[in-house]
């Protein structure tokens, strides 16, 4: 790892003596670059097509949600979880709810739970398919993002049939969801399960034994597990450096307990590795989301949220029409309900690692103080010094692989 | 759900920093408990290199701030033991005045960051931290913007004021 820029003088790089003849070269790959998919900037030390070394500076989409989150009653919050990874807010979104129903004690029935995990496995699938299509882009090869993101339109589908929305969810409320899947929602998950297994596996056909994709690829940014775990990475990139960490194992929520899956761990911690470990946890997303729609079955229907009156927002038609739903709108919308004066962590299994949210309350309308921990921020700083000694090109589909996403980066 | 039981953590503890580890508490089953400046590094040391304990992964780094305490600053770590499966929440509260804290970067190279965003929104200096500069925000502020004194959005404003909402 370099050792040469080691200090910023508010972010801009300070050279040592490591440059007596002048030959290096400065490049600042970003704030926009169309290969880094995203604002990041770096500013790498070049020597010719090597980085000698690099600072990264992030903040460039920084929109302050933990302070906005003290001003904002707690279902005001899940809008703000969706706009930080993006690429799988559904994830975001019901981890903060499963926060706030924590805090609460609300049990959460089991059909409410399965239908989550329904979800979260889905928006699981959309972001290792933005991850793996884009990295084929960035090594070449550009037919297999085309198939997937045919894919993942269709998954943006079920998200629009659920909660109407296609990106930025905001998709279910505290204490379950705002309706019941219709049954065009179910149909269009039997119709994705049917029809991504062969695309998928034409994915894996096209790259898994290309020679000029492993050429490419094996060996990058290989990481060994005691220095992932010095910098505290979570997610497929831990899991390919051999390290079985995966919230949903370690401490189930959403009865995760209940499924039947494998968590894919790799040798070496490389792009390869990472790769083919996100390739791996999409069938496995897929058996859950299987396993998920059978238990589905036997459970009984209409069952959509927990009967929680004083937490769970009341639909509006009996708001209009009903004293009891009026009174509980008003209380909820108010901050009129009590809520326990302590704090809590939870975590859930993100598209990129661990996302934490962890809450302090004082019984007030709105959180006292509410920190996420964001994966892409904890994995990202291990980015500039593991570019030192790197290839331009390498260290490019590097980050495409660590899959850091702008605004989970910034928060 | 962990192998170690919060309260073999906790008599761990006290044997080696003689009941210095205050305010003990588990809310929701997460081992909660104060130290001191003077001590937060050793317990750090001790919680990750113990061999029983294995505390290796240092899931976050945050700060919270009371304006009406005494001591208002407060810096919290969030550990886990991968292989128990067991984590702990430690907390080290210091005054605005004085708010130095011994850096965690010497155990882990992952708390750089963490270390930063909580120095940038709430002015902790964590002593012996190679670059503790602004991270998030932008290089001139001059103010710690995540402490309560600050508000969100212009304070003539009222229309938000709690007590319009019954607080």
């Amino acid at each position: 790892m370099s050792k040469f820029i080691t200090e910023t003088t508010p972010n801009r790089p300070v050279y040592y003596d490591n440059d007596p003849q002048g030959d290096l070269t400065t490049l600042n790959l970003g704030p926009t670059h169309p290969a880094t998919h995203g604002v990041f900037q770096n500013v790498l030390q070049m020597d010719g097509e090597r980085i000698v070394s690099g600072v990264s500076t992030i903040g460039y989409i920084h929109r302050a949600f933990e302070k906005i989150a003290e001003h904002r009653p707690f279902y005001q919050i899940t809008t703000l979880t969706d706009r930080m990874n993006y690429c799988s807010s559904p994830i975001n979104n019901m981890g903060w709810h499963m926060t706030v129903e924590k805090l609460l004690g609300i049990e959460m029935p089991k059909r409410v739970d399965y239908l989550r995990v329904i979800v979260m496995e889905l928006s699981r699938i959309t972001d290792h398919l933005i991850c793996n299509g884009i990295l084929g882009v960035d090594t070449g090869a550009f037919t297999g993002f085309l198939y997937l993101m045919e894919e993942r339109e269709h998954i943006y589908e079920i998200f629009e049939e659920i909660c109407g929305a296609r990106l930025t969810t905001n998709i279910g409320r505290i204490g379950g969801f705002e309706r019941d899947f219709n049954d065009i929602a179910f149909a269009k998950i039997e119709k994705f399960l049917a029809k991504f297994p062969p695309v998928l596996k034409e994915f894996e056909t096209l790259f898994n034994r290309n020679r000029i994709f492993i050429e490419r690829t094996s060996g990058v940014g290989a990481v060994d597990p005691e220095t992932a775990l010095n910098y505290s990475w979570s997610g497929p990139i831990l899991r390919a450096t051999g390290v079985d960490y995966d919230v949903r194992a370690n401490e189930p929520y959403s009865s995760y307990q209940d499924f039947d899956f494998e968590i894919p761990v790799g040798t070496t911690g490389d792009v390869y590795d990472r790769f083919i470990l996100r390739n791996e946890e999409m069938w496995q997303s897929l058996r859950i989301i299987e396993q998920a729609m059978e238990k589905l079955k036997k459970e009984p229907k209409g069952i959509f949220h927990a009967d929680v009156p004083e937490f769970y927002l009341p639909p509006k038609e009996k708001v209009y029409n009903n004293m009891e739903a009026l009174i509980y709108h008003f209380k909820i919308v108010m901050g009129e309900v009590d809520t326990p004066k302590t704090e809590v962590y939870h975590a859930v299994e993100g598209g990129n690692g661990e996302l934490g949210f962890y809450l302090i309350n004082d019984g007030g309308r709105t959180p006292y103080r509410l920190h996420f921990r964001r994966p892409s921020f904890i994995n990202y700083q291990m980015y500039a010094p593991m570019s030192g000694g790197m290839l331009l090109s390498d260290a490019i589909i590097n980050m495409s692989s660590l899959n850091i996403i702008a605004g989970e980066l910034d928060a | 759900m962990g192998k170690i039981a919060n309260q073999e953590i906790i008599d761990r503890l006290n044997a080696k920093f003689s009941q210095q580890i205050e305010t003990i508490s588990e809310p929701y089953g997460l081992l909660t408990f104060e130290t001191s400046t003077a001590l937060i590094s050793e317990v750090l040391a001790f919680l990750k290199t113990d061999p029983e304990l294995k505390f290796n992964y240092l899931t976050d780094i945050t700060a919270v701030h009371y304006p009406e305490k005494k001591e208002a600053l407060g810096v919290i770590y969030h550990l886990h033991s991968l292989t128990n499966n067991v984590r702990v929440r430690i907390k080290v509260f210091i005054t605005t005045a004085n708010p130095n804290i011994p850096t965690a970067t010497t155990l882990w190279e992952g708390a750089n960051w963490m270390e930063r965003e909580t120095f940038d929104f709430f002015g902790i200096n964590f002593t012996g931290h190679p670059n503790l500069v602004r991270i998030l925000n932008v290089d001139d502020m001059t103010v710690f913007p995540m402490r309560r004194e600050y508000q969100l959005e212009d304070p003539n404003r009222i229309d938000k004021k709690d007590y319009f909402f019954g607080r």
